[in-house]
């Protein structure tokens, strides 16, 4: 995972490099201070030389100074290395993501990948921080200290013979306590988050069915049980502190011991003491950091996994190898087209489809919830590969083009559609860049959105907020019109696309689509009839096979399921 | 670690801010601990123990070097006299000992009182929440809502549990440590104190830097994530218009933006540590110097100067703790300013005395009211004359003149009079905006009319209980929301008492049975994430179930068939029918397919009603709703 993740350092590979050498210069300053402090005590002041103490002094302050600029320069190059790293790794990840096929998105989800790149890219972030400040650091530390600590005294050093494992197994014996403690903790936040999400989601429900005081009770439950947990695991850690504190005591109480009767027998000095003890700090310290790197490093373990599954995500989708850059004209075919989602499930969704689409034609799509119309449609722009037969555009297999040039052929307006934060105008420039005002205002005018657009007090340049929060249900499915319009393809597809829109201007939209932009082939999925039933052709689809295909006149005669639709929307208008 | 880089999505851009009303804030807060007002006293006890027995303990470094180790050099081996360097090790060993112990007893018991306070927090919060009005919810973001739970609390639990103790054993630290000092040597405290000056310079100085490179961090983690998450959202939009470069492109400005910021806020958060932990050791080669030159001088015992460089260093560890700590106190407590205010939100009112009891009724009329689950209801009205009445709940509402803004600017609804008699359906038609839904969440009260009275059973509205209301009326929305749990309970959301035969007999009346049988477990399918499982279509059919077990006299049905196909519909009408039948029920469709059969029928426009009769009189009419019929057909 480690050498996955390397290369995004390598921008900053110097900083990354400097770091750690300015973390040993500090060390290695900030261990002599000490010495020369002994060194003026010890020596100096004995025989009262000012003269030696005052150098002396001033080279120790010199040293503080030099160790400062060395931490100082050691925090700035591990930020710039650990930010950089950050960034790059959410660009590469959001680089990725744009490459991604539909097949790939509905894999992860959408709220997992907003998650990935934000809050698992943040721990990933902070633990290269600390990886680059203590990783190197801290051992060079121990080992200093404890080669310090031998050249003072061999045998007192048998008393870090006993406290380091002690120290070492106590960490580990409660860390590999705590870890599974922590995910319980961790899963019963996520509960806890649920339970307010999808209250949020749905407070019209709790308060239609007056449900407050049950929705409290759940609440209570998992708030006490996030509690319950959270202090059974944070109780394994509030171990680490004491045990520190314990090991350490004993360490300078056996040495004050030891080296007391050492010095009664005249084996050791005063001074050599008093260091003794400050190493023996210094060794413990760099050992509890270096367990808590650790723990960081484990609980930034599965934010990498789950870093590494997007970056390692291949897309499903491909240019072809022909690259065709220019869509011939609006036709469709579809041969033997087969399809399934993914390849573990048993069942297609589309089975055998065969049917051919003249260009210019405007074919209507019926048929009942989870008959597949959607995914019919969705092969043509080529959102998802087919599993078995061909689809044609323009005569050409459609995974002969590249992909843009086959996408800005067929504009599709999608079931679930977007708009983005910005101004309406902004928005509608996603189908084209360079539109000008003429040729946006009249594709508002055959999408039915011009004229509420210029009620709105700023017209086109009215700010949608996110999501297009700021227009209704209806308002932004016109506008998803309009935006798709401005492409100027040769094949549109509107995946129930008017759904929220009145049948009047449902109509009106079918009236300026076959008076402007007759050229084009449409292909619109409804669920009224109404909306389909002056198409050229329409096909009625059931279980994802075509049950039945030609004009509506034709379909009323010979079509059970469609005349039985079509009966059940129209009962009493003919009386 | 991870706190000052949270606010992930969701979380408010530019999150370190300061808290408008510090002291307020902080009194609301220790409110919470005044439950613990007994612990938080042992709390203190023990950090005082623990930090006394640490200074204690380093403080008995010199006395037994000097007066207990160095006097026996030269004493002949053999008969040394040990017992007293024992005794002092011993009592060492017990400071330490109690140091131990109580840094453990304080970690333990404040962890409790954090961790029980938050959880009281965290149970104010939702409570309250479950108790504002819609108004509320349309106003602010669930993000928002959210950040309050996740980022706000958790700063908060961090600050108490780690925080406020640091910030007192730091000072419990610095204070005695510096009385040591005083003891020692007074002359080089003054160097010492100095040397503050100098750090709290440094400290200031830093600290504002940081914190101003902190907040633009913060905004630009904000537009970062903002696009990060609208782009993802609308993923499959880039991908049909090709947009993929533009977003790359894009999102490489903010990143570059975020790095920057993310690079200086770290860079000066961080730097602070090595500088402060260096300017201790310049200290220590002042001290040390200074020392020197007394001791030569002989103003002071060699022993005192390497008892005070043993304090210097033990005192500026503390005040970086300090330091630290104050910007996590700091954002901690605007944390919980922002969960006081959600708290300071008024709660949706219910001053309604009108209540819903169960009743039997005599063959003369009269209403006694029962205790039993009789399944009659009626309304138990008391009057100012301490009377009381019993009115049969039949379900009659009316809307006389009423007038209606969501914000108190824009009229939503205009002088809108109408009447629905016990058992019949009256049908909402009408664009987008027209006002259709308001009118429905008028009668149950998830918003009160501006002018004008609403009547229920000839009762006004507003004198009823609102609880009471709303259990008198079932609702099936446009977008069905399903809780985690199984479909059974999902069913039962509508009415607890419900026996597993009336669950049952309401999927069935629904048409939902069929397919649940089907589902993995039956009945006890568990749904998670809002019913990702089923398709839109099942779960309305589940969301009609659980309007059936509920069994009210009303029923409001928003656009509650959009998302089933129309031969699903088809075979679930004669449920339909059932459970409208002998009820009032209020409609709204898009398909006018759905409302033909209604008793009435409003078209609405820009909130006023422009039509009503049924279906056959307004066909007649020619005006609108004929329009809107047969305007499926002028194209032909």
């Amino acid at each position: 995972m480690i050498r996955k993740l390397m290369p995004f350092l390598s921008k900053y590979k110097l900083a990354a490099i400097l770091s750690p050498l300015m973390m040993v210069g500090e060390v290695f300053t900030e261990v002599r201070i000490p010495i020369l402090m002994a060194t003026i005590v010890d020596e100096y002041i004995p025989v009262g030389n000012t003269q030696n103490v005052m150098e002396t002094g001033l080279l120790m302050i010199g040293m503080a100074l030099m160790s400062l600029c060395f931490g100082a320069m050691g925090s700035y190059f591990s930020s710039k290395a650990a930010m950089g790293f950050g960034a790059e790794l959410r660009g590469a990840m959001f680089s990725k993501i744009q490459g991604f096929s539909f097949s790939n998105v509905d894999k992860f989800s959408t709220a997992s990948l907003v998650t990935r790149m934000t809050t698992d890219v943040t721990r990933i972030q902070m633990a290269v921080v600390m990886i680059l400040r203590v990783c190197v650091r801290a051992p060079v530390m121990f080992v200093s200290a404890l080669t310090m600590a031998y050249s003072v005294n061999q045998s007192l050093i048998m008393v870090l013979a006993f406290a380091i494992p002690v120290l070492a197994i106590g960490i580990a014996i409660f860390m590999s306590m705590a870890y599974p403690r922590f995910i319980v903790m961790f899963k019963k936040y996520d509960k806890l988050n649920a339970v307010v999400q999808e209250n949020l989601i749905a407070i019209r429900a709790v308060k239609a069915y007056v449900r407050e005081k049950f929705e409290k009770s759940k609440f209570a439950k998992v708030n006490d049980e996030l509690m319950e947990f959270s202090i059974k695991a944070e109780k394994v850690m509030i171990f680490g502190d004491p045990l520190m504190m314990i090991v350490m005591f004993s360490c300078i109480i056996s040495v004050l011991w030891l080296g007391g009767r050492q010095i009664v027998f005249g084996q050791m000095e005063v001074g050599a003491l008093t260091s003794f003890l400050t190493y023996i700090t210094q060794i413990l310290m760099s050992l509890l950091m270096v367990s808590m790197v650790f723990v960081m490093l484990v609980m930034s373990k599965a934010s990498a996994a789950r870093i590494v599954e997007v970056l390692e995500e291949e897309s499903g989708l491909k240019d072809g190898e022909k690259m065709i850059s220019e869509v011939k004209d609006g036709s469709v075919e579809f041969k033997n087209v087969s399809f399934r989602y993914n390849s573990d499930s048993e069942n297609n969704v589309l089975e055998n489809i065969n049917l051919s689409i003249k260009s210019g034609e405007t074919i209507g799509i019926i048929g009942g919830t989870g008959s597949s119309k959607s995914t019919l449609v969705q092969l043509i722009p080529r959102l998802y590969d087919v599993t078995q037969g061909q689809v044609l555009v323009g005569g050409e297999d459609v995974k002969d083009y590249s992909l843009e040039a086959l996408r800005n052929s067929v504009a599709m307006v999608l079931q679930k559609n977007v708009l983005f934060s910005g101004t309406i105008r902004d928005n509608l420039r996603w189908g084209d860049e360079n539109a000008t005002d003429e040729e946006i205002e009249a594709a508002c005018k055959a999408a039915q959105a011009h004229d509420f657009i210029v009620s709105f007090p700023d017209g086109y340049d009215t700010d949608l907020g996110q999501g297009g929060v700021n227009v209704s249900g209806g308002q932004k499915q016109r506008l998803c019109i309009a935006r798709a319009l401005l492409k100027k393809p040769k094949i549109i597809i509107l995946d129930d696309s008017t759904s929220a829109v009145d049948t009047a201007t449902d109509a009106k939209i079918r009236q300026a689509f076959r008076e402007n932009f007759g050229h084009i082939t449409a292909i619109i999925i409804a669920q009224r009839v109404t909306s389909i039933m002056d198409a050229d052709r329409i096909i009625v689809l059931e279980d994802g096979k075509i049950n039945g295909f030609g004009t509506h006149e034709e379909l009323l005669k010979t079509n059970e399921i469609y005349s039985q639709i079509y009966y059940s929307q129209q009962k009493g208008v003919e009386e | 670690m991870a706190g000052p880089m949270r606010g992930g999505p969701g979380g408010r851009p530019g999150g370190f801010q300061k808290p408008k009303n510090l002291k307020n804030t902080i009194k609301r807060l220790a409110k919470y601990l005044e439950k613990h007002k007994l612990l938080l006293f042992l709390v203190m006890l023990f950090v005082i123990f623990s930090t006394l027995g640490n200074v204690a303990g380093t403080y008995m470094l010199e006395p037994i070097i000097d007066d207990y180790i160095t006097p026996l050099i030269g004493t002949n081996p053999s008969g040394a006299d040990f017992l007293p360097l024992i005794k002092m090790l011993s009592v060492m060993a017990c400071i330490y000992v109690v140091a131990a112990l109580s840094s453990f007893a304080y970690r333990r018991i404040m962890l409790y009182v954090s961790q029980k306070t938050l959880n009281e927090i965290r149970g104010d919060l939702f409570n309250h929440m479950e108790d504002l009005p819609l108004k509320y919810f349309d106003t602010h973001t669930h993000g928002e809502l959210m950040s309050r739970y996740t980022n706000d609390a958790d700063t908060l639990r961090e600050a108490l549990s780690n925080g406020v103790v640091q910030l007192f054993s730091s000072t419990v630290s610095v204070v005695s440590t510096f009385i040591m000092m005083l003891v020692i040597s007074p002359i080089l405290t003054i160097f010492i104190v100095l040397m503050l000056v100098v750090m709290l310079f440094c400290v200031k100085k830093i600290g504002g830097k940081s914190a101003k490179y902190f907040k633009k961090q913060q905004n630009a983690l904000g537009a970062a994530n903002g696009y990060i998450e609208e782009l993802i959202e609308g993923q499959k939009v880039v991908k049909v218009f090709c947009h993929e470069n533009e977003a790359k492109a894009e999102f490489a400005v903010l990143n570059e933006d975020l790095r920057h910021a993310a690079t200086k806020a770290n860079t000066y958060a961080s730097v602070i540590m090595p500088i402060m932990g260096n300017l201790s050791y310049v200290n220590y080669a002042i001290t040390t110097t200074a020392g020197a030159f007394l001791v030569i001088g002989g103003m002071l015992k060699v022993g005192s100067v390497a008892a005070f460089l043993q304090y210097t260093r033990s005192f500026s560890q503390p005040i970086t703790q300090i330091s630290q700590q104050f910007n996590t106190l700091i954002s901690a407590i605007a944390g919980a300013e922002r969960i006081f205010e959600v708290l300071d939100e008024k709660p949706e009112v219910d001053d309604g005395y009108v209540t819903l009891v169960n009743c039997t009724v005599d063959e003369n009329g009269n209403i006694t009211e029962s205790e039993k689950r009789t399944g009659t209801w009626a309304w138990k009205h008391p009057h100012s004359d301490g009377t009381l009445t019993y009115t049969l709940l039949k379900g009659d509402v009316r809307f006389h003149n009423v007038v209606f803004s969501y914000d108190g600017k824009k009229t939503v609804l205009n002088n809108i009079s109408l009447y629905a008699r016990p058992g019949e359906k009256i049908a909402f038609v009408g664009s987008t905006g027209a006002g259709k839904t308001t009118i429905t969440n008028l009668i149950n009260r998830f918003y009160d009319v501006e002018e004008g009275k609403i009547t229920y059973d000839g009762i006004n509205v507003k004198k009823i209980k609102k609880s009471d209301l709303r259990r008198s009326l079932a609702m099936v929305l446009q977008d069905t929301h399903l809780f985690t749990g199984t479909v059974r309970e999902n069913i039962a959301y509508g009415n607890f008492d419900a026996s597993e035969e009336e669950i049952e007999n309401a999927a069935k009346l629904a048409n939902a049975d069929s397919f649940i049988k089907r589902l993995p477990h039956g009945y006890d399918t568990m749904l998670t994430s809002d019913g990702a499982n089923l398709s839109q279509g099942q779960r309305q059919l589940l969301a009609i179930a659980r309007a059936a077990v509920a069994d009210p006299p009303v029923l409001i049905l928003d656009e509650a068939t959009s998302s089933i196909d129309t031969r699903t519909e088809e075979l679930i009408e004669k449920g339909m029918d059932k459970l409208m039948h002998g009820r009032t029920v209020f409609v709204i469709a898009h398909r006018l397919s759905t409302v033909r059969n209604s008793d009435a029928i409003m078209v609405l426009e820009h909130g006023e009603i422009i039509e009503r009769g049924n279906h056959d009189e307004l066909l007649q009419q020619k005006g609108k709703y004929y329009q809107l019929y047969t305007g499926q057909f002028e194209l032909d």
